[in-house]
């Protein structure tokens, strides 16, 4: 397997060093018709991960006020960092069409992911989630053609396809069948603690969206799926996190994070095929390993440990972003009918009564996902192309 | 910013990735569409569950708020003041008077894009802040109209508000620093169409509410307006002729 050798120990950009103007951060955006979908998909998986990196710092910073000042200072970047990502999304994009990107960063992330995982119960997770995210996408793009009138190939350009998953009215499970088994952090391998991070900091951005946006809808059928879909997304975020060792110190979550954010543009910038937005993530590449340095100093002044105890470990090369479609339709034929039971994936028919209330009980007075796709068949150029 | 958009690299079509297409259409068809029976009409029945739970209890997007104005109430009375039902008229001039003050800004935007073309004209440039300038007169117009019916010029009428929510993607396009000038013309077309469509409306309504005062000094707007989209369209003509030729 192609790695990357090395990666972690090349000399970033010095913290002090890393600076901005208003103008660099509000730059000209991407093309929503010319640009490739992957250059939106790496812009959108980048600001969910420099979103979670704020997060999880404040988090951090509420139980050590000697990291405080230290988290202050390299959150600024991140913030700025962020900005100049996610600004990067041109302003004609409509909130549903942000959406269908989302969904196709989760589908081909999350896929691209799972195929790389070396620990089978880990992988089994990103392969459970990618079939969520997968009939999101679809009822979202039946929403798209109904509510805009257009198609949502548009934005997907082909990559990913616009099929059934495991119905969506099927994802809502009592909380506890949410909670997974997690990582040994003294066995896993470090390439298993970035895909968890990675995965995670994706979802979490997802969900918010979703929160923020799916009341600014006018109409009761797209603010009723939002409010579905989001609560779905709440659920992932609760999967994903529990894959994380909870004993790790927070010292070691931010070291994984951080190593995490190098690989994570690493990967970018060599998939990147947009020379201006290729230059940003070695910019940003060179940012993160800063930080990872800036880190790894903190842990052994405070911890007074060896980084290398968490971050040992061979990174393989992120898979490309789109054109995963073999790899999904093979998961959706043999995974579509599983359900979880506490930690464990099982058939359906063995699923927990406690889910299967909880999910009757919310989708007692109709199920907005089904109404939006009702007998949707994506057509190229809609569904009203579509020849009797 | 005065051409018309290139020719390139537009990857939105299926027939730029026909193997990709191929695929996507090989999956409908061996994972079909799980809700059947079914159409786009399951989301129709709900919206009018949804239009029907509102006027169930006659809930708007909001109301029309009553005159304010002591002075102007005492004077004549409200129902003499403004007939029959005074909140049309109310909701109408203040739709117009928003109408106009967001044509304003919506020149201001169009003007920064005229500026900016290499080949600026300083005649179009001129010609524009004329008819700024006519929307601001309107503006003011609308505001004393408002002001002597004893109504508030100040508040965000239903009417406004919904006229306001139209005129989003009309900001957006004028706003974008990539749109062309033929792109914006097309949008000032369809503000000023809009305008002059609803002032002639504006002016029949004020006269059967038995105000012919008001009425009458809205003729002036109402021929500006027919001006302006006189100007606007032969604009946009004159724009992609250029781009044909």
């Amino acid at each position: 397997m192609d790695t990357f050798a090395g990666l972690l120990d090349l000399k970033g950009t010095p913290l002090d060093k890393q600076r901005f103007t208003w103008r660099e951060m509000a730059t000209r955006p991407i093309s929503k018709l010319d640009d490739d979908a992957t250059t939106r998909i790496r812009i959108i998986l980048m600001n969910g991960i420099e979103t979670e990196a704020l997060r999880l710092k404040h988090i951090g910073a509420r139980f050590h006020k000697e990291l405080q000042p230290h988290l202050a200072h390299i959150r600024r970047v991140e913030q700025h960092q962020a900005t100049a990502i996610n600004w990067l999304i041109s302003g004609d994009h409509s909130p549903l069409e942000t959406t269908i990107a989302y969904e196709q960063v989760a589908i081909e992330v999350t896929a691209a992911v799972a195929q790389n995982e070396p620990d089978p119960y880990q992988a089994q997770s990103y392969r459970f989630g990618l079939l969520e995210d997968f009939d999101h996408l679809y009822r979202y793009s039946a929403m798209y053609d109904r509510l805009e009138g257009k198609d949502p190939n548009n934005i997907l350009q082909g990559y990913t396809d616009i099929i059934p998953g495991r119905a969506t009215s099927q994802h809502h499970r009592n909380p506890s069948d949410d909670v997974r088994d997690s990582y040994d952090k003294s066995t896993a391998q470090l390439i298993t603690k970035i895909h968890a991070a990675m995965i995670t900091s994706s979802e979490y951005q997802t969900h918010d969206y979703y929160m923020n946006i799916g009341n600014t809808f006018a109409d009761p059928v797209a603010r009723a799926l939002y409010a579905e879909i989001a609560s779905v997304e709440e659920q992932h975020v609760t999967q994903y996190e529990s894959l994380m060792d909870a004993s790790e110190t927070f010292m070691e979550k931010w070291l994984i994070h951080e190593a995490m954010e190098v690989y994570a543009y690493a990967s970018c910038a060599e998939q990147e095929e947009n020379p201006r937005i290729k230059a940003l993530w070695e910019r940003f590449l060179d940012y993160e390993l800063g930080h990872l340095e800036f880190a790894c100093d903190l842990f052994k002044k405070y911890e007074r440990r060896d980084p290398a105890e968490v971050l040992v470990g061979e990174l393989p090369k992120m898979r490309p972003l789109k054109r995963n479609r073999d790899f999904v339709r093979e998961t959706l034929s043999k995974e579509v009918d599983l359900r979880a039971h506490g930690i464990h994936y099982v058939p359906k028919e063995q699923e927990d009564r406690a889910s299967q209330d909880y999910r009757n009980h919310l989708n007692s007075e109709g199920i907005p996902s089904d109404m939006a796709s009702a007998g949707y068949i994506w057509t190229p150029g809609t569904e009203l192309f579509r020849k009797p | 910013m005065t051409t018309s958009a290139p020719m390139g690299m537009n990857r939105t079509g299926t027939q730029m990735s026909p193997e990709d297409t191929k695929r996507q259409i090989e999956a409908t068809e061996q994972f079909r569409h799980d809700i059947p029976p079914g159409d786009a009409s399951r989301i129709t029945e709900e919206r009018i569950k949804f239009i029907r739970e509102h006027e169930a209890i006659n809930e708007q997007v909001g109301s029309v708020p009553p005159p304010g104005s002591v002075k102007g109430v005492l004077k004549t009375g409200l129902d003499k003041m403004m007939g029959k039902n005074p909140e049309l008229l109310i909701d109408k001039l203040g739709e117009r008077l928003a109408y106009e003050r967001t044509g304003v800004r919506l020149y201001e935007a169009f003007i920064a894009k005229v500026a900016a073309a290499p080949d600026a004209r300083p005649e179009l440039l001129e010609t524009l802040r004329t008819i700024q300038q006519q929307e601001a007169e309107h503006m003011q117009l609308l505001r004393e109209s408002i002001e002597t019916l004893g109504a508030d010029p100040t508040a965000m009428t239903p009417c406004a508000h919904v006229s306001g929510t139209m005129a989003q993607g009309i900001i957006q396009v004028l706003t974008d620093p990539r749109t062309n000038m033929a792109q914006c013309l097309n949008a000032m077309l369809t503000i000023e169409l809009t305008d002059n469509a609803a002032w002639e409306l504006l002016i029949e309504l004020a006269r059967q509410a038995n105000h012919p005062n008001i009425a009458s000094s809205f003729e002036v707007p109402m021929r500006h307006e027919e001006e302006h989209l006189v100007k606007i369209k032969a604009m946009l003509r004159d724009e992609l002729k250029v781009q044909l030729s």
